[in-house]
């Protein structure tokens, strides 16, 4: 279960990244954050934060219309 | 931090369209963990003001899309830069798109070092009262201080 979620439904570069960004910083190490977003360049864009910033994206999946993300926080 | 990577972006313009470049870099960057720098020069300055008023125009932009084929002289009537600006900001907001107001919130908060360039401030005399808070100004050789231990620059 993720101990936070984030709509970023709706949002555009850079905002579903800013948004993920903000809310991990007020969660602690090993938290799981998932977010809901729509705008199709998020998939990779998540794929690069995580791999820039450390923390792990656990999960990625869509449903043709939403995206879904978990990233645990390092 | 040690090991920060670091950007220095040069941002010199000040249309609505491309004041998103340099702001869209700063925040991710920043959410990425850069140290990052924005030295705004010339139209760039219109970005820093306190009362931003940025424009586009379709005029001189053959490549703007149009929602109906527009020819030049029409493009040049009175009121169409405005008409366009509306629009664009229109389009911008039902697409989820950020406005330049609250990214460059954004990136302040993010600590985005901004840098205006001094001399283009006395060229177009800008007060520094005109600026939002919180600006350092200087020239060219401060901005090579902070390039040279930049692992990215950028010039927009």
């Amino acid at each position: 279960m993720a101990d936070q979620t984030l709509d970023a439904k709706g949002l555009n570069c850079p905002l579903p990244i800013l948004r993920a960004k903000k809310a991990l910083k007020e969660m602690a190490p090993g938290q799981v954050l998932a977010i809901e977003a729509t705008d199709p360049g998020s998939a990779k864009d998540f794929e690069s934060f995580c791999s820039q910033t450390g923390n792990e994206l656990v999960k990625a999946s869509e449903d043709g219309k939403i995206f879904y993300y978990e990233i645990r926080k390092a | 931090m040690a090991n920060q990577k670091s950007l220095a972006i040069i941002a010199t313009k000040g249309t609505l369209d491309f004041a998103y470049p340099p702001l869209i870099l700063a925040t991710t960057a920043a959410a990425l963990d850069y140290d990052v720098t924005i030295f705004w020069t010339f139209y760039g300055l219109q970005v820093l003001k306190k009362e931003r008023d940025l424009k586009i125009s379709p005029l001189g932009n053959p490549a703007m899309p149009m929602p109906v084929p527009m020819p030049v002289f029409v493009q040049m009537l009175p009121g169409m830069e405005s008409m366009a600006t509306i629009m664009m900001k229109q389009k911008m907001a039902s697409k989820g798109v950020a406005s330049i107001d609250s990214l460059m919130e954004m990136a302040l908060e993010s600590d985005v070092k901004m840098i205006a360039c001094q001399m283009t401030v006395d060229l177009f005399d800008f007060k520094h009262e005109e600026l939002i808070d919180g600006l350092e100004y200087a020239g060219a050789a401060r901005f090579f201080e902070v390039a040279q231990r930049a692992d990215i620059t950028l010039f927009i």
